[in-house]
């Protein structure tokens, strides 16, 4: 049975060795630190705290060495994320819409029994949005693989072969944090999803995020901008079920209940969970098993505490 | 009058242990939703509030209560509001100007202390405030020859925790930079803002300028000092973003005309720039009516508002409500914007003082440079 857990932030408190001991997972460990960017590779401090040998697989540098010599991959590679980023933004800018009609009709004062289509419908409208939004950046990746053959273009194959290597000897795999796009985008790339299948996962912050179904980008609160949480991507779908929401005590309006509510209704049937210091979330096969320090948003604007699914 | 003074003395004097009393309780000013009541107690033949309120007069007597040694003012105070002010206490025919004895809340500037009151609403913002989770930045010293000026030209650097070589970073050009430091926490905001992933990591230079009142004014020889000497330093000591829209100029009072003014001279080269409370006079029609030391400035800014070209793409400007300078900096901005720049202007109920200019950080750097916040979850 495979093993996956999701951690919390492990910046200053973290939480990640106790947690492989519990697991008994000794031995070599390897990391994905892509979504450091330019500091991938600087593991002395997650060396120091897990006791023991950590081999980074310097995804981020081996993303820049394939674009590099593969001038027409990085061409198309731009191309996908130039028409994404547009998408994004034409997809956002009808979100904004939706979640304001979604924030008055919840604010209507009228009899629940009357108010409760008109928040069905506001809210079935951002449904709506999200899932075609999904369906589009599915169209978008399906496109790219086949147009490029990515999977099978030598450079990406040379690198595929040399992470096998790295990766076959490991007791467990490391997915730290950090820019959740660069991150996603250079596993997707190079295959990971296949390549780590049957190891033992343990994922924190953006790494969660990128090993989950959907990864949806959320701040309730930014200096700029409206704060609208907003589907970004596929997940590599590892763990299913959930949607982590990694440093939600700071980011995330919890006390807020309507938002939770709507947050908890919007992106049903998959649970959201919270990811803050300590929070620990086990899978088995894919599905929830064990939960700690973590919080499920649910539809009555409450928070209960995560369990199994 | 405060509620609870006017209380206090309903039923006449109160005795001194009542004052006592009252006094070792309270907080001063005295501050409710309509106004602030400033108190001082002790001997004088007259006290005065002084205070910088554009419209309010520069001097305002407090009212001695009864026979006893307390003197109290009540002023309506927006919500919000923030003033900085000092008891002028009339003793024996001299006049001695002291921060209040009541009140802990001091604001420095240069020129020393004042007491500050914060009306009703006010809170300091969490980010102004040092953070023991946010990795700290470092500041270094860089001195850069300056043929404009004749001599090198000390100027500090603020490097961003985890700095890398192999990154590009965006360039922050801080007019009055040491008094940024000292008197509006700039180190401890950036650090935040930056932890927060509110701004990207960056690199600000600090400078401070020794004659800051014509070097300010709308000279050249700053602009290009700037452009041909700072610039091309914090360049090759640092790795920087190369296109205009990392590049902010950022100053306060003359600190921001300065910056306009070299952005304005140099087009292309700046494409941010964070403008607080600038000392922006003109003159549509003969004379202005401020000190000679603003001639040069009145020169520049009528004749950039004549030509303000494409001097910068974004333009955050902001403003206390009871500064003198608020017209022209509100006329400033449908200016700015009819020519298609990217212009957002914040007023404050505050004044021209530093830490009106440390509140409005984070509203105009996210904007000018947002961070990775939406994108990184470390």
């Amino acid at each position: 049975m495979r093993a996956i857990t999701l951690l919390g932030p492990q910046f200053r408190e973290p939480n990640l060795a106790p947690v492989l001991a519990e697991l008994g997972l000794e031995g070599a460990l390897v990391s994905i630190t892509a979504g450091w960017q330019e500091r991938e590779g600087e593991i002395d401090e997650l060396a120091a705290h897990v006791g023991r040998d950590v081999t980074d697989l310097a995804l981020y540098a081996r993303t820049e060495d394939i674009f590099a010599r593969d001038r027409q991959l990085f061409d198309s590679y731009r191309a996908r994320q130039e028409r994404l980023r547009a998408m994004q933004d034409l997809y956002r800018l009808q979100l904004e819409h939706a979640r304001s009609a979604v924030r008055d009709v919840w604010n209507y004062g009228a009899d629940p029994a009357i108010a409760r289509p008109a928040r069905r419908s506001a809210l079935g409208l951002m449904r709506r949005l999200d899932r075609e939004h999904a369906l589009a950046i599915e169209r978008v990746h399906e496109e790219f693989d086949r147009d490029t053959g990515s999977g099978g273009r030598t450079e990406i194959a040379r690198h595929r072969e040399q992470l096998a290597g790295l990766i076959r000897p490991s007791t467990a795999v490391l997915i730290a944090g950090g820019h959740v796009a660069i991150l996603i985008n250079r596993m997707r790339l190079l295959g990971l999803a296949d390549l780590i299948a049957n190891k033992p996962v343990l994922a924190w912050s953006a790494g969660a995020m990128a090993i989950s179904e959907r990864v949806v980008l959320f701040h309730d609160s930014p200096p700029q901008g409206a704060g609208i949480a907003e589907l970004f991507e596929q997940g590599l779908g590892l763990v299913t079920g959930v949607l982590p929401f990694p440093h939600a005590q700071t980011r995330l309006h919890l006390h807020d209940s309507a938002h939770v509510s709507i947050l908890a209704r919007r992106f049903a049937p998959a649970h959201c969970l919270t990811l803050d210091h300590g929070s620990a979330l086990s899978f088995a096969d894919g599905r929830l098993a064990r939960a700690a320090n973590s919080w499920r948003l649910t539809r009555d604007g409450t928070l209960a505490e995560a369990a199994p699914t | 009058m405060n509620p609870e003074i006017r209380q206090l003395f309903a039923q006449g004097d109160p005795a001194p242990a009542a004052i006592d009393a009252f006094f070792a309780a309270a907080r001063f000013p005295l501050v409710d939703p309509r106004g602030a009541t400033f108190v001082y107690r002790g001997a004088a033949d007259a006290v005065l509030l002084r205070l910088w309120i554009s419209g309010l007069p520069a001097a305002q007597p407090l009212e001695r209560l009864g026979a006893t040694d307390v003197w109290a003012l009540h002023m309506e105070l927006p919500e919000n509001s923030r003033v900085e002010y000092k008891f002028d206490v009339v003793r024996g025919g001299a006049s001695e100007w002291i921060t209040d004895p009541l009140n802990p809340v001091k604001a420095t500037d240069p020129f020393g202390a004042n007491s500050v009151c914060q009306g009703h609403g006010y809170r300091r913002p969490q980010w102004t405030q040092f953070d023991p989770l946010a990795r700290a930045g470092s500041i270094e010293e860089l001195w850069i020859a300056s043929r404009e000026f004749g001599a090198p030209r000390r100027v500090r650097a603020y490097v961003p925790a985890r700095f890398r070589r192999t990154r590009r970073y965006p360039l922050l050009i801080v007019h009055d930079g040491d008094d940024y430091l000292r008197f509006a926490e700039l180190k401890v905001v950036l650090d935040n803002l930056i932890h927060r992933l509110e701004l990207p990591p960056l690199v600000a230079a600090l400078t401070q300028s020794p004659d800051r009142l014509v070097e300010y004014a709308g000279d050249l020889r700053h602009a290009r000092h700037l452009a041909h000497e700072v610039l091309p330093a914090f360049g090759k000591r640092f790795s920087l973003r190369d296109e205009p829209a990392a590049r902010v100029l950022m100053g306060a009072s003359f600190g921001a005309v300065a910056a306009l003014h070299a952005a304005w001279s140099h087009p292309g080269v700046f494409g941010r720039l964070l403008l607080e409370s600038g000392s922006f006079a003109f003159s549509d029609i003969g004379q202005h009516r401020r000190t000679p030391v603003f001639d040069p400035v009145v020169r520049f800014v009528n004749e950039f508002r004549r030509a303000p070209g494409e001097c910068a793409q974004r333009i955050y400007l902001s403003c206390g409500i009871y500064e003198s300078l608020i017209y022209e900096n509100r006329s400033l901005v449908p200016l700015l914007a009819g020519r298609g720049l990217q212009v957002r202007f914040e007023e404050a109920r505050d004044g021209h003082n530093w830490e009106n200019w440390r509140d409005r950080l984070q509203a105009g750097l996210t904007w000018l440079l947002p961070g990775p916040l939406w994108m990184v979850y470390e």
